[in-house]
């Protein structure tokens, strides 16, 4: 691979991590606006508001970055950057369609779980730092939520990996087959719970619990830093999304995958982000320890059963 | 004595009526309920139901088009009774001052003079008649009671659904005649009536039948 390749390939991934996340940011204000019987963002930009992160991104640009006296300076500064990067990390190895990917990587799904895991030290690194109480409840909760709903996240793919009998992201596509709908289910309802719960959102957003803890390890943020949080989060949405479609829908696969494979992923990974959003419209927030009860009672019991299944299938049909 | 009394019964009263009316009302939400939602729970049981009811419900709010108001770029559709302004038909005004002495906070201000009109025909008696010189009304003291226009006796006083006239400074809500004769422009047709209502006074007294003379009175009576 040619320097230039490389060069290529980092630019057009970071610009679909800088693109994406704002389609989704948008998207989610529209969708979340008519669901609620309003229009949402309708001036920015002039045509239905469609430039409104545009115009926040500019509104955060403008703020005063402040450190808390008592913050631990560095590792609050840092904070952003690392939740920022780590999904930039697993966006880059994420197929879009047959042989196209930012970065090929043979144990893809292993590498995608294991940046996706650093990110997770972001929310805890603000909470820690930032030398406030509600910061650090809520960097307590999302190391909590976190570990809990790493598990079975983990088994989830697991599953998947072990019925493709590869760890790559683009083996799997290629060994998909419509019939892993039905017997990947468990694992794939598994999957999406955790997705949204590592992703702290609604109902699982108890770390940020506005009503309860300010705004968790974010409460201390302002500007950019806090814009780059939120970056993190809608970019967070992104990559599960496109996980979840690789995992489980197939990715590339639909009628002419050849010529439209790509649009055939980004039109089932947008479904996936759909419904996180219809999620966050719908459902109030969990309790913390219904959180808990939830991730150890429900899923962990049904990611096992879903890779016992699966172990199962593959040994008697190989 | 009797405080003892009253109070006792009141503690003892008080679980008794309290049990009733929950009673009473748990009867009536399970009558109320019990045709729609028995079956519903019976068949799928526990959280399901719940939380594929707002998914659904959220669904259906985001295809139902929304009735938010894009106030400065869609006008509202104001219904034809809105107090929006008061506006002045300048010709029907006499000076009478009614209006201005009616006025619950004497918001209006109404100047006027006496003209002396030449007799029209030779030897006839000169008229005179009020000219109105100034009719202000300070919309910053006006509370919108109505009672001005209710009073003119020559219909000189409207309600206008016009309601776009804000001033960045107190003093400047007194509108003279000037602007509330512009407002009549905006002062929609009177509403038709209401299907099944009383005809108008002038249609009831043409319509009347016409009435026989007393020529013959009725027989049988004195």
């Amino acid at each position: 691979m040619s320097l230039l390749e490389v060069v290529v390939r980092s630019v057009v991934v970071l610009a679909a991590f800088l693109v994406l996340p704002l389609l989704v940011g948008q998207t989610e204000h529209k969708v979340m606006a008519h669901m609620q019987g309003r229009l949402g963002p309708m001036y920015a930009g002039g045509f239905h508001g469609w430039a409104q992160l545009v115009a926040d991104g500019v509104k955060f640009a403008q703020k005063e970055d402040v450190t808390p006296r008592e913050a631990d300076r560095w590792v609050f500064r840092l904070a952003p950057a690392v939740s920022l990067v780590a999904y930039l990390v697993a966006l880059s190895v994420l197929p879009l369609t047959s042989g196209v990917v930012g970065a090929d990587v043979g144990a893809g799904v292993l590498f995608v779980l294991a940046a996706m895991a650093v990110g997770i030290l972001g929310p805890l690194m603000a909470g820690w730092a930032s030398a406030n109480k509600y910061s650090l409840l809520g960097g307590m909760r999302a190391a909590a939520q976190l570990l809990s709903y790493e598990l079975p996240m983990v088994l989830a793919a697991a599953s998947v990996a072990l019925a493709a009998g590869t760890l790559s992201l683009s083996g799997i596509v290629e060994q998909w087959h419509p019939l892993w709908l039905v017997w990947q289910l468990p694992g794939a309802v598994v999957f999406l719970v955790a997705a949204v719960a590592e992703l702290q959102r609604v109902p699982f957003d108890m770390p940020m619990a506005d009503s309860e803890i300010v705004f968790g390890p974010l409460t201390e943020y302002t500007g950019l830093r806090f814009a780059f949080f939120l970056l993190a989060e809608y970019a967070g949405i992104v990559v599960m999304s496109l996980l979840f479609t690789v995992l489980f829908l197939g990715g590339w696969q639909g009628p002419f995958a050849a010529a439209l494979g790509w649009l055939w992923t980004l039109v089932k990974a947008s479904a996936v982000a759909f419904v996180v959003i219809w999620f966050r419209v719908a459902w109030p927030r969990l309790r913390e320890d219904q959180l808990q009860r939830l991730a150890w009672l429900v899923l962990v019991p049904l990611g096992l059963a879903q890779l016992a299944i699966t172990g199962v299938w593959v040994v008697l049909t190989t | 004595m009797s405080d003892d009394d009253s109070v006792r019964t009141r503690a003892e009263r008080g679980p008794e009526r309290r049990g009733a009316a929950t009673d009473n009302m748990s009867d009536r939400t399970m009558d109320a309920e019990q045709p729609e939602r028995e079956p519903e729970r019976g068949e799928r049981g526990g959280l399901v139901p719940g939380i594929f009811k707002g998914l659904a419900t959220t669904a259906r709010a985001m295809v139902t088009p929304s009735h938010t108001a894009e106030y400065p770029d869609v006008l509202p559709d104001l219904p034809p009774r809105s107090r929006g302004t008061i506006a002045l038909l300048e010709e029907n005004c006499t000076s009478c001052m009614l209006c201005a002495r009616e006025c619950p906070d004497w918001c209006i201000y109404i100047d006027s003079h006496k003209e002396t009109l030449p007799a029209t025909t030779e030897g006839g008696r000169e008229r005179q008649r009020n000219v109105l010189d100034r009719f202000g009304i300070d919309f910053s003291l006006c509370m919108y009671c109505g009672i001005c226009i209710e009073v003119c006796p020559f219909d000189a006083l409207f309600w206008s659904p016009e309601f776009e006239y804000a001033e960045t400074d107190i003093r400047d809500m007194l509108h003279e005649k000037d602007r509330l004769g512009e407002w009549m422009a905006t002062v929609p047709p009177p509403p038709a009536l209401d299907p099944g209502a009383a005809d108008a006074a002038e249609v009831t007294a043409l319509s009347k039948p016409v009435r026989p003379g007393r020529a013959t009175p009725p027989a049988g009576r004195p």
